[in-house]
């Protein structure tokens, strides 16, 4: 199918991307928490090929930063040795998709630290936390989507197919949380949490609070499509024959809601991404050091941040290719669903 | 007294500038000040250069002051705004030199067993609204001062040995304090005690309603004060406005009543950044409390402006673990826990383990200074020298944890973990607060540190109010770091941290006995140098406190940051100080040097 080849194109974009955060351990030069004290706040370092001497070197290479005399802040290069760039190095250990246990990096360099996107307030690499920030950042709007698409689901053909006082009762609470202002829900909520829990737990109290305050759009969406489903000719004759609810639901009707299903995904995995990053950024998200895209913003709350290292606004263009991707996706499966449902009534028509 | 910053408690202080004495000055009357007979005037002359009349300076307070009470204002705005420029102290600790010297009372003696103090009046002195000043108000003063039923905040400084000074006059001019004890900082006493206009205030004194007398709404007529500047507008939200007091009782070597200044005006500024960006764009004229990140962005962008380090101030970091008794409610985790922390041997390993260096480096910027005790270096006169400066070291680290007990387990992955002698990992939750960026900096730092030792600490930032209620009240937490200042450099100012029953005795506040030997002999130390009379006996007595610190290390001193502001370059006779209020302290010398760039504004 001509038109099926759009959101296979944004799908793969997308596998590609999160192929990447997700071997973070790998693509990443160093540990997210790694510190290198001597280098606070280092801007990217430059790739060179050209020495100070005029010499031409086939490998890239890159000079050691040292504080310029009499700063305490500002860095140059201190042009005596040359380091050169090597790949497939040897560093901090790290388990590969979270499984297996691995110790080689994609670049780096034999001695000393290279910094591609410069380093944070603790000279920790700011690629590697982008990288590594990613994981957690994507990880959480996944998962949220997940949780919200299937609570979404259930609840949604609860009430579309049962109607009556089931279907006001369910609706009438969706409207509830649509109204609800969640981010004040969630900051009461943290303030009750025990005062101190570890990154893991952290992260999966986010998880399923955006989760949690999500469902009921996709609910809303998915009851609309049921009804309509479920007064269909087929699904009626289905019936007829004594067909179960439950055989309905799965046979007939759910696989009906699937391209509002896939496209309310596409649409929901950047908006939970951005929601993470929003808790993340208030304080709200995992704790020090373990980053996140949100965490890593954090610093430009500071104004001295904000006029002083660029660099630490790097994070928000990882962001753009995720977004776009998902965006593209969600726009191309809707066009796609459309076309579908039309061949779909089509055929009904002549069966 | 100490003060937290962020916190309530202000350092008490008042600002004046250095000064030569004179015995009697007769000078000739300033402009704008009524033709009435003034021949006795005993002027304070001030050294310094000599500056223009005029001119307006406007800073910026983090809040609006929320009284103009000196018995209530226990908020740090309204103590900034009261004792740094409308109330004046019988003496004064010269926040340059850090030693006392004459203000309202141009002389005092002390009785050969220090216990009387006798102190002598300035000639011809009068209120800001024109009225005389004489030892009748001074009694006011101290009365109401010490009255149990209006609580002022001055009351406790006033108590020594247990009881309240006596205060009784012998003429006019002349006014004796009667001491139950000898009080080792002697006339250090009477700084930031403002005295207050007895015919505007006895009559609410009497009517029971003085406390809530003289708020942001009183009328400038009925107000009146002995600082440098008086009330003269306040816009609710926006600013507050003083004017120049034209009674007031110091001059320059050429005679010119000071202060040099028509006005000074405090905008209300929320939030440090918005501050910056304040005095970037020249709408305030001076800045402090500057964070070293902001101080280098200020540096960098230089307009009309200089910044200045003035070096270390007497802000102290510290680490600390929770050694509070487990109570019933104390939680089997917490209390499991609470045996490492009261262990002596496991406090000075994390202690060793913490890359001072590091923190002074990263948190700021190389503008502070790495501590082993409270006395910080910008502390001339009280550091004890002995106490040992030992550089980071794990082996160390190591050794006392191997004493104390703990051993150390290996992962498959080789990270290592720090076990109890249960084989429980260490872990413990350091909570800071969330508005101290500097703070949860540092936190962070140590967290680092300690990891590589096998402790698993998790920096909890939190709201700093809840923050201090957790530490002082339901002191249910594991570790914390906070920072004090001291308003001054007197060991005496840091009194209720030190003392076992004292509220700032943060690690196990509030005891009703000392709960270790050592907290018991800190006790007795702090009280001998309160009453012993030579500089040489109370600095014997707090190098033993500061070594008994040093070696139980109840808080793990941490760094001291550098005291960064800013001025305007039109501004003459600037001179940061280390000891609160920073720029502030010589206001009524402060001076624009071009008026006409002044009059812009």
């Amino acid at each position: 199918m001509i038109q099926g080849r759009g959101w296979k194109r944004w799908l793969l974009t997308l596998a590609v991307l999160h192929g990447i955060i997700a071997c973070a351990g790998f693509f990443a030069p160093y540990d997210s928490a790694e510190q290198d004290r001597e280098h606070p706040h280092l801007p990217p370092m430059k790739i060179h090929f050209m020495d100070s001497h005029g010499r031409f070197h086939l490998r890239p290479f890159f000079y050691e930063p040292r504080l310029r005399e009499g700063t305490f802040e500002q860095f140059e290069e201190s042009t005596e040795e040359v380091q050169p760039f090597r790949f497939f190095v040897s560093g901090a250990r790290y388990r590969l998709l979270g499984l297996v246990p691995s110790h080689v990096h994609l670049f780096g360099a034999q001695d000393g630290r290279f910094y591609l996107l410069g380093s944070d307030a603790y000279g920790r690499d700011q690629l590697s936390r982008i990288l590594y920030g990613g994981q957690i950042s994507l990880l959480a709007g996944l998962l949220g989507a997940g949780l919200t698409l299937f609570s979404g689901v259930l609840i949604g053909a609860t009430a579309g197919y049962f109607g009556g006082w089931r279907d006001g009762l369910l609706m009438r609470v969706a409207e509830l949380f649509v109204a609800l202002p969640w981010l004040y829900l969630l900051l009461a909520l943290r303030a009750f949490l025990p005062l101190s829990v570890s990154p893991v737990q952290e992260f999966f109290l986010i998880v399923v609070v955006i989760g949690a305050v999500g469902w009921a759009r996709p609910a809303r969406l998915v009851r609309g499509v049921v009804l309509s489903a479920k007064e269909r000719d087929f699904v009626k004759a289905a019936r007829g024959f004594g067909a179960t609810d439950a055989y309905l639901l799965r046979r007939h009707i759910l696989p009906e809601t699937s391209s509002v299903i896939l496209t309310q995904a596409a649409i929901l995995v950047p908006q939970f991404v951005l929601a993470e990053m929003t808790l993340s950024f208030l304080g709200l998200g995992v704790p020090e050091p373990v980053p996140s895209w949100g965490s890593l913003l954090a610093s430009l709350q500071q104004y001295s941040t904000l006029v002083s290292y660029w660099w630490m606004y790097l994070p928000v263009l990882a962001i753009v290719p995720f977004f776009l991707g998902y965006l593209g996706l969600a726009s191309a499966l809707q066009q796609d669903g459309a076309t579908e449902k039309m061949v779909g009534r089509a055929g009904e028509d002549i069966w | 007294m100490v003060r937290m910053p962020g916190f309530s408690t202000f350092g008490r202080w008042l600002g004046y500038g250095m000064l030569t004495l004179s015995a009697a000055v007769f000078s000739r009357p300033a402009t704008g000040i009524p033709q009435q007979s003034r021949s006795a005037e005993e002027l304070l002359t001030l050294s310094g250069e000599i500056g223009k009349q005029g001119g307006r300076l406007v800073i910026s307070l983090r809040a609006e002051p929320k009284t103009l009470n000196p018995l209530t204002a226990v908020d740090a705005p309204s103590r900034e705004v009261i004792l740094g420029a409308m109330q004046a102290d019988l003496i004064h600790i010269n926040r340059a030199t850090q030693l006392t010297e004459p203000a309202l009372a141009k002389s005092w003696k002390v009785s050969a067993n220090g216990l009387q103090y006798t102190l002598t009046l300035r000639e011809g002195l009068r209120f800001s609204d024109g009225q005389p000043l004489d030892a009748d108000d001074v009694l006011f003063t101290f009365r109401v001062y010490l009255d149990e039923s209006i609580h002022a905040t001055q009351r406790d400084q006033l108590i020594v040995g247990g009881k309240p000074i006596a205060v009784r006059r012998v003429d006019a001019q002349t006014v004796v304090f009667q001491l139950a004890e000898t009080y080792g900082a002697g006339e250090r006493l009477f700084d930031g005690l403002g005295i207050l206009p007895r015919h505007l205030l006895e009559k609410s004194y009497t009517e029971g309603k003085l406390a809530q007398a003289w708020t942001l709404a009183t009328p400038p007529d009925q107000w009146a004060g002995l600082g440098p500047f008086r009330l003269k507008e306040y816009v609710a939200g926006q600013k507050l406005v003083l004017e120049r007091n034209p009674y007031y009782w110091k001059q320059d070597t050429k005679g010119n009543r000071l202060p040099y200044l028509d006005e000074m005006v405090f905008i209300f500024v929320p939030n440090a950044d918005a501050q910056v960006l304040r005095f970037q764009s020249g709408e305030t004229d001076l800045i402090s409390r500057l964070g070293s990140e902001n101080f280098s962005v200020l540096s960098r962008l230089q307009r009309g402006y200089t910044m200045t380090d003035a070096g270390p101030g007497l802000e102290y970091n510290f680490l600390f673990f929770n050694l509070n008794d487990p109570g019933e409610k104390t939680s089997p985790d917490l209390a499991r826990k609470m045996k490492w922390f009261r262990d002596v041997k496991f406090r000075q390993a994390i202690s060793v383990a913490i890359d001072r260096e590091a923190i002074v480096r990263l948190v700021y910027q190389g503008r502070g200074a790495a501590i082993w005790g409270p006395v910080t270096p910008g502390n001339h006169r009280w550091g004890n020298s002995a106490i040992p400066h030992s550089a980071r070291s794990l082996e160390k680290a190591r050794a006392f944890l191997k004493e104390a007990g703990f051993t150390w387990t290996t992962t498959a992955d080789g990270e290592i973990t720090l076990v109890d002698a249960d084989a429980k990992p260490v872990e413990f939750s350091i909570l800071t607060s969330s508005t101290n960026a500097d703070r949860t900096k540092m936190a962070a730092l140590i967290q680092d540190d300690l990891k590589q030792l096998g402790v698993h600490a998790q920096v909890v930032p939190m709201e700093f109010r809840s923050l201090i209620d957790r530490v002082t009240q339901t002191k249910e937490y594991e570790a914390c770091v906070l920072g004090l200042v001291s308003f001054d450099a007197d060991p005496t100012a840091d009194l209720n941290v030190w003392l076992s029953n004292g509220g700032t005795h943060l690690w196990n506040p509030s005891q009703a006995h000392p709960a270790t030997a050592w907290e018991a002999e800190i006790d007795k130390l702090m009280k001998q140098q309160l009453t012993s009379p030579s500089y040489e006996q109370r600095k014997q007595s707090f190098d033993r406190v500061q070594q008994i610190l040093a070696d139980n290390q109840p808080m793990i001193f941490l760094a001291s940051p550098d005291i960064l502001v800013g001025a305007k370059n039109s501004i003459g006779n600037f001179h940061a100080v280390v000891l609160e209020p920073y720029v502030l302290w010589n206001v009524e010398q402060l001076y624009f040097r071009n008026s006409a760039e002044n009059a812009r504004q």
